[in-house]
């Protein structure tokens, strides 16, 4: 049990009437990055919103099931979900930057939580940019308006601001689609250094990414969890045909 | 069937040869006439205000006190008074319509009835007539809350139980606080969602969003309507008809509970009280003239902000 960072059991989600994830469960392993795979409308990022709990946001929206996190249950009536925000972290498809300066931007989390201290905010946004691999890019103009950088750049932002509230869990929804190549694979090599510290779950439409870049796939299909396991297993060796016939490109 | 050339070119070009799109050119005609038309008046009545008002308009226009009832001097106190007028009822429109714009985008369910409930109101009060909130002014700040304040404080003897420049203000602070509430909300929605989520993403309250993502967002939208509400309640004058307007003040006000002159005001005075009605023509004219500029570039600077913010919503 002390490996397993997350264990979701019978989870389901309704909108309104539509049951749109049907009794998932399963089981997320500490420090290592597992992907969620599924053609479009699968259920995967709708699942990935449930662990910090974003769906809380949508109204008609009906949870049943539990979700532990380290054994205790975030629906649980008494959890304060803003809490659970702070440490389950997340980056969006679309990059998603505060029109403010890119020292505001990392600062925003750690102020939120009632740090004011200069000296101790200029640490934090030092290591949360290192650990981002855009210190280096930025470092000259912290100043300067975040909507100035570009798309990769945002991204990786986007990420620093995540790290800068120190979370243990970071979720990540096709972080990214929204790139160029190059820029997608400094994404990717990101996720491969941050997982020493974090438990990372990512959501990707493109298969060779999730083969690329993850120790464990979930596969999706119609709100149902099809299969999980070792990555290399599930693209060599799946066990159901449905996943096979994903992976293989049958169907998108 | 091939065509030949010379029929295809008679079905393409059929209609430009056969002449004239008659009712195509009427239709873009009659638009033409229309909009020259609209310009047309515009430019006769601010050409017809500009002329007769010059000799008067100037600088001492401005700044001095009219003098010889009414007949000679300037319109000093009527412009004091209108900014003051306009002053206390941004004070206490602008966080009041502000609040109440956030609370509809931010806080409002959907279907909440409160919010619809709200929201019907904003939308009755924009089209009630001025006059109206005249006689509101007067039978509720006036005569209910200036005399309860006067029984309370002033052992009945009578001081906010009258017109004054305190309840003209708050009067018209109704008239505007649709203006500033639909503004306020025009800049709150322009700001995307994913920016509300990214930071109750990061562990933020729904008020520590609000507070740092949101309102910063929507001090465009809050300037574009305190600028309108101030455009407004300079040149209404309806509503402070009986709630505080004075025909001659010798001196400015002093305190809220003074009456005050007004431009607006002035100008209905001027043209149908004053003692002789051909002399004050020119200060009369020379007045709309001021006012006129005032309501004027007040409009188009909030209209140059609200296309900023349209922008940034692209």
């Amino acid at each position: 049990m002390k490996n397993i960072k997350i264990e979701v059991k019978d989870l389901s989600l309704y909108y309104g009437e539509k049951k749109a994830l049907k009794e998932i469960s399963l089981e997320i392993p500490r420090n290592k990055v597992t992907a969620l795979i599924g053609p479009s409308g699968c259920g995967k990022s709708t699942f990935l919103r449930c662990i910090n709990r974003m769906n809380d946001l949508i109204p008609d929206v009906k949870i049943t099931g539990q979700m532990l996190v380290e054994g205790i249950d975030i629906y649980d009536k008494n959890v304060d979900v803003v809490n659970i925000r702070k440490k389950i972290g997340m980056v969006f498809q679309k990059s998603n930057p505060f029109p403010k300066s890119i020292y505001e931007n990392i600062a925003y989390g750690p102020k939120i939580n009632g740090i004011k201290a200069k000296n101790e905010l200029d640490e934090i946004v030092e290591t949360s940019l290192r650990q981002a691999a855009i210190w280096d890019e930025v470092k000259d103009r912290l100043g300067d308006s975040a909507m100035g950088l570009s798309g990769g750049q945002q991204q990786r932002l986007c990420i620093a601001r995540t790290l800068a509230v120190s979370p243990d869990i970071i979720l990540m929804d096709e972080p990214a689609s929204a790139l160029d190549p190059i820029s997608t694979s400094k994404i990717e090599e990101l996720v491969h250094e941050l997982k020493e510290q974090y438990t990372i779950i990512i959501v990707t439409h493109n298969m060779q990414q999730a083969a690329r870049t993850s120790d464990y796939t979930a596969f999706f299909y119609l709100g149902e969890l099809i299969e999980i396991g070792k990555t290399n297993a599930i693209f060599t060796k799946p066990e159901q045909k449905q996943t096979e016939d994903y992976i293989t490109g049958r169907f998108g | 069937m091939e065509t030949t050339i010379n029929e295809t070119e008679n079905q393409f070009f059929s209609n430009k040869k056969k002449g004239v799109d008659i009712k195509g050119k009427l239709v873009v005609g009659i638009t033409q006439v229309a909009v020259l038309l609209i310009i047309a008046i515009l430019f006769i009545i601010l050409g017809i205000i500009i002329y007769e008002g010059r000799e008067k308009f100037s600088w001492e226009f401005i700044t001095s006190f009219p003098t010889d009832g009414m007949t000679k001097g300037g319109i000093f106190p009527a412009l004091i008074g209108t900014f003051i007028l306009v002053v206390v009822m941004s004070i206490a429109a602008v966080p009041f319509g502000t609040i109440t714009a956030i609370y509809l985008t931010e806080y409002a369910k959907e279907n909440s009835k409160i919010a619809a409930a709200v929201r019907f109101s904003v939308r009755t009060l924009a089209v009630v007539p001025s006059i109206i909130f005249g006689l509101f002014g007067l039978g509720f700040f006036i005569q209910f809350m200036g005399t309860g304040m006067d029984k309370a404080f002033n052992g009945g003897e009578l001081h906010w139980g009258q017109p004054n420049i305190l309840w003209a203000s708050l009067t018209m602070s109704l008239l505007t606080l649709p203006v500033i509430i639909v503004s306020v909300e025009e800049a709150l929605k322009t700001i995307p969602r994913e920016l509300r989520e990214a930071s109750l993403a990061l562990g933020a309250t729904k008020w520590q969003t609000i507070k740092n993502v949101v309102f910063p967002g929507s001090i465009s939208g809050i300037m574009t309507g305190t600028i309108l509400a101030v455009s407004r309640g300079a040149g209404e004058v309806a509503p402070i008809l009986f709630t505080g307007a004075a025909y001659y003040l010798a001196t400015l006000p002093k305190s809220l509970s003074d009456q005050f002159m007004n431009l607006g005001y002035h100008i209905y005075i001027m043209s149908t009280q004053s003692s002789d009605v051909e002399k004050t023509m020119p200060i009369q004219f020379a007045t709309t003239l001021v006012l006129l500029i005032l309501t004027l570039s007040l409009n188009l600077v909030a209209v140059i902000i609200r296309s900023r913010i349209r922008r940034r919503a692209k």
